[in-house]
């Protein structure tokens, strides 16, 4: 008996679904807009009450204050910190970027067949973790690691190459490489959009390869490049794990100093001032960048 | 070609840069040294004798499979209910997704300590419990985007055809929907599963004392002598993580719409 009433509900919901399937599609929807406003709004909120408040001892004083922003905005060790992280990540960026679209280019254009193939390898690192990544990278550069043991036994050099571990240069080999799946595929995805005819007709009107190239390939690959360029700048700035292992004390970047007011320091207000501000200054200069982009491409057509 | 083949070159490089460094810990692992430097000194297994034996890593692994199955589950389920309301048409659809693939933008670390003081200030105690609750939110982005590509290139009129023959819309879902989207959530439950297995930053911050295995893997990190354990453990992730990715991507490709639904465009 209790089958058929559950079907009875069921085709009850059924009819009322058939009337209202916009409603419907809202209730589908609930779930998850509930699981999204609790796991990520309310957190996001929460961290920027906090970052208003102050540390008192191990409890917290909620009287609002910019006292935790003051701080951020005066200290010269910050201000170094900020610059270093913005800059790391600007650079990787444009190294990611450029180096990830001819291997697009050509996965659009040139694989033929092979293309499924092409897309899965690359797509494969970007799923495997991204801590034993940077921690291959920490071997390969180490003192006493792959490169340097690697070139002595050769016999090219006769003692260990300082420069290549913990400083700012290992942090962006590492991030390069750990953000490569990252560049490809929003790139290739522009790419394969554009219309092949659009190309023939350049080229049959007289552009040649890098004419064609910078007039209609580039610019309309345009959506692809801006959106890897954000992808990879935004989430490298607030990086710990790679300036973490490989980095050393030049490396640090403002995701160090974030954790470190979490954990030892135990001053979270300062901790989440810092992640605000940090945020802040990453949307700032990925929406400047974008622009700056965006009009570059349009004096090249 | 004379350009095409220089590209063609530039490829295969660009896919030696991506490997090479990560294949390393493999072979690393088999090396009969402390040390992980050149030359290699011969081939032991000796390093997964001991990784076997570690009950630490044991409990590790089982914390993070635990957690790897809840959230893969539950942002795989979450993610089929919100592509099935966001497969056609609907007002709000650009900010929903824009809202759902937040994590994606959001620092790791952010998204961290976000979540501390959450769980903090409701008193959740810092266990597997938080820890999945992170994994669910940065699950969902992949979860969604998998899902959508594939119900987008799904024939509505086959659900409307089977209404019409007299199916309630709980029998239309398990006999038309089911079984058509069923390749589309078996590549988000590989793939999910995968996000929440590898993820460190969330899990260090959330778990308290209930380490998951990348946790395990970065205390071990500042013992050199522990170093061959971790290659051996870290060759064994990315081997096994390495064939299921390569399988759930190929199931997702084979059926999905287009590629432009990823919170990556691909």
């Amino acid at each position: 008996m209790g089958a058929f009433a559950a079907v009875n509900v069921l085709e009850r919901l059924d009819r009322w679904f058939a009337r209202s399937e916009m409603a419907g599609r809202y209730l589908l929807l609930s779930p998850v807009l509930l699981v999204l406003v609790c796991a990520l709004a309310a957190p996001l909120a929460l961290l920027f009450l906090y970052s208003f408040w102050t540390q008192d001892g191990l409890a917290v004083n909620t009287t609002p204050t910019l006292g935790q922003y003051a701080a951020v905005a005066s200290r010269e060790g910050y201000r170094v910190l900020f610059l270093r992280s913005v800059g790391i990540s600007s650079l990787v960026t444009v190294v990611t970027v450029l180096l990830a679209y001819p291997m697009a280019y050509f996965v659009a254009f040139r694989a033929g067949r092979a293309k499924f193939i092409w897309l899965i390898l690359l797509t494969i690192p970007f799923w495997t973790s991204y801590l034993l990544r940077v921690f291959a990278w920490k071997i390969i550069l180490g003192f006493n690691g792959v490169i340097n043991s690697g070139l002595i036994s050769l016999g090219l050099i006769s003692r260990p190459l300082e420069f290549l571990l913990y400083n700012p240069t290992a942090v962006v080999v590492t991030l390069t490489h750990a953000y490569a799946a990252f560049a490809i595929l929003p790139i290739y995805v522009s790419l394969e959009k554009i219309d092949r005819t659009l190309l023939e007709a350049a080229a049959d009107l007289g552009d040649g390869p890098v004419r064609r190239f910078l007039r209609v390939t580039l610019p309309l690959s345009l959506p692809g490049v801006i959106g890897a360029a954000v992808l990879i700048f935004v989430p490298t700035t607030g990086d710990y794990v790679t300036p973490s292992l490989v980095g050393g004390t030049d490396g640090v970047m403002i995701a160090n100093l974030i954790q470190v007011q979490f954990g030892r320091v135990n001053n979270w207000p300062l901790g989440a001032a810092l992640a605000i501000s940090s945020m802040a200054l990453v949307a700032a200069v990925a929406v400047f960048a974008i622009q700056a982009a965006r009009l570059a491409v349009t004096r090249i057509r | 070609m004379a350009g095409g083949r220089g590209l063609a070159f530039y490829a295969l490089a660009y896919l030696a840069f991506l490997y090479v460094p990560v294949l390393l810990l493999p072979l690393f692992s088999f090396n009969d040294s402390l040390f992980i430097a050149f030359p290699l000194s011969g081939f032991t297994t000796k390093w997964y004798a001991q990784m076997a034996e570690d009950e630490d890593m044991r409990a590790a692994l089982w914390n993070t499979l635990k957690v790897g199955a809840v959230a893969s589950l539950v942002s795989t389920s979450l993610g089929l209910l919100a592509a099935k309301a966001l497969a056609r048409p609907l007002r709000g659809r650009a900010a929903l997704l824009g809202f759902a693939n937040l994590p994606l933008l959001i620092p790791d670390i952010v998204l961290g300590i976000a979540l501390l003081i959450l769980v903090s200030s409701v008193s959740i105690p810092l266990s597997l419990v938080s820890v999945a609750i992170g994994h669910i939110l940065i699950c969902l982005p992949f979860a969604i985007a998998v899902l959508l590509s594939r119900l987008e290139g799904f024939d509505a009129s086959l659900e409307e055809a089977s209404r019409d023959l007299g199916e309630n819309a709980w029998m239309t879902f398990w006999r038309v929907t089911f079984p058509l989207v069923l390749p589309g959530i078996a590549a988000s439950l590989l793939l999910t599963f995968i996000v929440s297995f590898d993820d460190f930053l969330i899990a260090f911050f959330l778990c308290g004392t209930d380490t998951t295995l990348p946790v395990y893997i970065w205390g071990e990190l500042r013992f050199p002598y522990k170093l061959p354990n971790v290659l051996a453990l870290g060759a064994t992730i990315l081997i096994v993580s390495g064939v299921m990715i390569a399988f759930a991507e190929w199931i997702r490709r084979l059926g999905a719409s287009s590629d432009a639904n990823l919170p990556l465009g691909a």
